[in-house]
């Protein structure tokens, strides 16, 4: 079942649309499951189906066809890193070597504590900041030096 | 109109019509995939590039408009060109297993890889695989590898079945077509999506690797299964069934038939098909040859005819059964002297017989569905009881008409529904006359019923007004309201329904030949005598009955009384291309050829009357039943029935050119009694969509599906709470002098007080009428265990 909250919200979002275009909300409506959840299951698709009362089938196609929903527990905190030409020109390589080492994880893993989970980005349009990578698809941080990761960390880590 | 041309062809073309729709009319072929007549355009295969005159690149054909002075060129060096390539593209993750592929010899791909592709593949690196995945036991998807994501099945889900059970996930070179977590595809119309698969990735589960396609004839023939008669081809190798596929007729089913009509064919192959004559001599069934087997019928009709008189004789044939076959088994009895010869084995309201100048039958052309802009359907499990007809009127509330319903039970339509009345059986004959007399003060016009004392309901002004606003409107009387104890006052007041509302009124037909049996005089009221009808000749037993196609304890309105009356027979003839129950109570059973080994005609619900040829030859000493019945009246050396073809007894029982005018759904003047309200649970019965026929009944993947699982009670969270019922319990069902144990649903589909238990299937076929009261009790509950002893005393007893 979908929390109060995340219907909450869902129907605020649908306030934007007609009324007999609830399928709309689709997009809004999976990421506030995966706000609350951290990510998103089959049971969550159903569940966002009926409630925006249209196929399970194409609640899934939405779902697996953007890259920023994760459809298997991805930890309390994401970090998803750009990989592509401008961030490797940049030395993402290196980036994510030492954030492996850090954290003891690879791409699409996640660390034994269930604290953090990390992927493995597409381009997040802010090359000039290269590289980049974002927490939990909402904070972008750029111009990533050891000393800057280790500081994002050391944050992450009080809250 | 606008004017383009074509390769040098000018053709003459809608507005708003696509290069695509032109060249079709010029006729000439662009190569597609994705592009199908029937489905929205997706344009995604880009097979159908062609050059187009001041355009800067190749269009694709099948989504670009055609305009004005448009020149088109299909097969320029720069339309070859892109074709080349997209083809190219296509085969690069394509397996080429075409000698090992279910589709290799009408294969799309391979047909325009022929034409159009080039000799070799450039390709040398790795292909995508795809896993296989289960999506039921109809289609297989075990090679998805070879998917060229046309999209075709997708969409054919969404538009034409209503239902998008397959989609596609993931995306770029991950896109596979899939259904949610494996999921099953239940729609009655899924097998469709087999013939739309351009490629080899979406086959026929009980088909594969069991022919080429070149091994197979293909023969033209008609659905016996519902009252739409889609037209088929039956593809056979060595006398054997091996598929069926549709033939396209736009008047009928267009290019789709059910998976009814598709799959049923196993049925045909069944182990349990009867294929010698038997005899029961005492107690044991003993094969004997035809003129034994005849001359032992011929006797015992004569001995009773005799005795006690011909009038103690009776005929039941089901609506399954050819125009020639009913029109030979009345004419039989008639000659012998009985009138009692019937095909509505599942109504029970007879009372109209002999009012109307006709048959009952659609009241207009399947083709005119689509026009219509008002509907009102009452009483009909629409979508498993007429699964085109369904999809015909989906297509129209798509494109604006609006739809009504009253039933007893609120099923999964798959179209949007204006409104609905979901009442008890009881309740449908007042919520009619609720909607006349809200019709009457809408059309300021006096009610022709008599309805002052009727207060209108919000739902039944609502759906009087829809119909008001209607300009088209066509009121329908599905099978539930046909087979309704009070079916006539139902039909008599969606009449006046129709009249108020300057609309048509008419039946969607039980079965494949339900027009043509009335026309063929399968009635006992037929001519100037009268005779028993299917009720009666079960009330009062008779001391023979002859059975044509029918398993009475599946295809009868009440079994119970029908098995009574069997048991208690002196002689019971099967005609039956099938060993079934009969075996216990039948004297004789003659192994009759089903739809696919005789010639025959099928009369659909319009009054389409559609001849056809065997397929294939008769299994075993299996005989068409029309040579059966006219060498038995030739041994009761009964006059005229010399017949050497079913055409000569359709010509002789059938004047094609006016039929039309033996069509009626008039009902004269009447007047009813007032309706007395049932006391206790009613049941709401359906014919499961697999269970309607004796064919469909022994085809063993639909029989693995969804909609052919075992059978529950549904009743409504209130009753199930009144009853101290949880979901899954067993209940003790109890009809007449039977009673079966069956586990509970919970449903809100259904009216309060109401017990939904299907019909036709073994394990209700011990219970009584389809209407009517049904008593629940509740078992192994913990809180009643003196009842649940009594229950368990009750078993025991029966066995």
């Amino acid at each position: 079942m979908l929390s109060v909250h995340i219907q909450d919200q869902i129907n605020r979002e649908l306030k934007k649309y007609p009324v007999d275009q609830k399928q709309s909300a689709v997009m809004s409506a999976l990421r506030f499951v995966q706000d609350e959840k951290g990510w998103i299951s089959t049971e969550d698709m159903s569940d966002v189906a009926s409630f925006l009362g249209m196929p399970q089938m194409a609640v899934y196609e939405v779902a697996t066809f953007y890259h920023m929903y994760n459809l298997k527990p991805m930890g309390k905190t994401t970090l998803t890193v750009c990989t592509n030409l401008s961030c490797t020109l940049c030395g993402v390589e290196d980036t994510v070597a030492y954030l492996k080492t850090k954290l003891g994880i690879g791409f699409g893993e996640v660390t034994p504590d269930g604290k953090y989970g990390m992927r493995e980005g597409e381009c997040m349009g802010a090359c000039k900041d290269a590289p980049v990578l974002t927490i939990n698809n909402k904070k972008l941080c750029g111009r990533l030096t050891h000393d800057k990761i280790d500081q994002i960390l050391a944050e992450l880590d009080k809250s | 109109m606008i004017n383009i041309e074509i390769d040098g062809k000018l053709v003459e073309t809608a507005k708003g019509s696509t290069v695509m729709d032109a060249a079709h009319k010029a006729g000439v072929y662009i190569p597609h995939f994705c592009y199908h007549k029937k489905l929205s355009i997706s344009a995604n295969c880009r097979m159908c590039l062609v050059e187009v005159e001041k355009a800067p690149k190749p269009l694709p054909a099948c989504a670009t408009p055609a305009a004005e002075g448009m020149k088109v060129h299909t097969h320029s060096e720069m339309a070859a060109k892109a074709q080349k390539g997209v083809m190219e593209f296509l085969l690069i993750n394509h397996p080429l297993d075409c000698p090992i592929c279910d589709q290799g010899g009408e294969c799309q791909l391979q047909d325009v890889a022929m034409g159009y592709g080039g000799g070799a593949s450039r390709y040398t690196e790795e292909k995508r695989v795809v896993s296989p995945k289960q999506i039921g036991e109809l289609i297989s998807t075990n090679e998805m590898s070879r998917c060229i994501q046309c999209t075709r099945c997708v969409r054919f889900g969404q538009e034409i079945a209503g239902v998008m059970e397959l989609g596609m996930a993931n995306r770029s070179e991950f896109s596979q077509i899939m259904s949610f977590v494996n999921s099953s595809v239940d729609s009655e119309l899924s097998g469709n999506m087999i013939d739309l698969c351009p490629v080899g990735a979406l086959t026929s589960k009980p088909f594969r690797y069991t022919a080429r396609s070149w091994e197979l004839s293909r023969r033209k023939s008609v659905s016996p299964h519902d009252s739409l008669g889609s037209n088929l081809a039956v593809h056979v190798k060595d006398s054997k069934v091996l598929r069926v596929v549709p033939v396209e007729n736009e008047q009928v089913n267009e290019c789709w038939i059910s998976d009814k009509d598709r799959f049923s064919y196993e049925g045909l192959n069944s182990a349990e098909r009867l294929t010698r004559p038997m005899i029961k001599q005492d107690n044991k069934w003993i094969e004997v040859d035809w003129p034994a087997a005849l001359e032992y019928v011929a006797n015992g009709l004569s001995q009773i005819t005799r005795s006690a008189g011909a009038n103690q004789i009776a005929a039941l044939a089901t609506p399954t059964s050819t125009f020639e076959e009913l029109y030979l088994l009345q004419k039989l009895m008639r000659a012998i002297g009985s009138d009692n010869v019937d095909y509505r084995l599942r109504q029970s309201d007879f009372s109209a017989d002999g009012m109307r100048a006709g048959s009952p039958w659609l009241g207009m052309s399947v083709a005119s569905l689509n026009s219509c802009d008002r509907f009102l359907v009452i009483g009909s499990f629409l979508r498993k009881d007429h699964p085109l007809i369904a999809q015909r009127i989906r297509q129209a509330v798509k494109s604006g008409a609006q739809f009504n319903f009253v039933h007893s039970s609120d099923d999964e339509l798959l179209m949007a529904v204006a409104n609905k009345e979901i009442v008890a059986p009881d309740q449908l004959v007042s919520v009619l006359e609720q909607i006349l007399k809200a019709l009457a003060i809408e059309k300021k016009v006096v009610a022709p019923v008599d309805v002052a004392s009727t207060t209108t309901g919000r739902v039944a002004i609502d759906i009087a007004k829809n119909l008001a606003s209607g300009k088209q409107v066509g009121i329908f009387l599905g099978n539930f309201a046909q087979q309704h104890p009070q079916a006539v006052r139902l039909a008599y007041l969606a009449e006046q329904i129709a009249i108020l509302s300057t609309g048509k009124v008419g039946y969607f037909g039980e079965g494949a030949n339900s027009v043509g049996a009335h026309l063929a005089g399968a009635v006992p009221f037929s001519g100037k005598h009268s005779g028993l009808n299917a009720t009666a000749m079960l009330e009062s037993p008779r001391k023979a009955y002859l059975l044509l196609n029918v398993e009475p304890e599946l295809d009868m309105h009440n079994p119970q009384l029908a098995m009574r009356a069997m048991k208690s027979a002196d002689m019971v003839v099967c005609l039956s291309a099938f060993k079934h129950q009969g075996l216990d109570y039948a004297d004789v059973m003659l192994p009759i050829a089903p739809f696919t080994e005789t010639s025959g005609t099928f009369i659909n619900t319009e009054g389409r009357a559609q001849s056809f040829k065997g397929a294939t030859k008769p299994l075993g000493e299996a005989r068409p039943a029309w040579k059966v019945l006219r060498v038995l009246a030739n041994v009761l050396d009964l006059p005229g029935f010399e017949f050497d073809s079913s055409e000569s007894v359709r010509d002789e029982g059938l004047d094609l050119s006016s039929i039309a005018e033996r069509l009626d759904n008039h009902l004269p003047l009447m007047k009813f009694s007032a309706v007395t309200p049932v006391l206790g649970m009613q049941r709401v019965a359906d014919v499961p969509i697999y269970a309607t026929d004796a064919v469909v009944r022994r085809a063993t993947a639909l029989q693995k599906t969804n909609d052919a699982a075992a059978p529950f009670v549904m009743i409504t969270s209130v009753d199930m709470h009144k009853l101290g019922l949880q979901p899954g319990d067993a209940v003790k069902v109890t009809q007449g002098s039977a009673c079966v144990e069956l586990s509970v649903r919970q449903s809100e589909q259904l009216a309060a007080g109401t017990v939904r238990l299907a019909a036709g299937i073994a394990e209700t076929a011990m219970l009584g009428a389809m209407f009517g009261t049904i008593e629940l009790t509740t078992v192994h509950s913990t809180k009643q265990p003196e009842h649940a002893r009594q229950v368990a005393g009750s078993n025991v007893e029966r066995t």
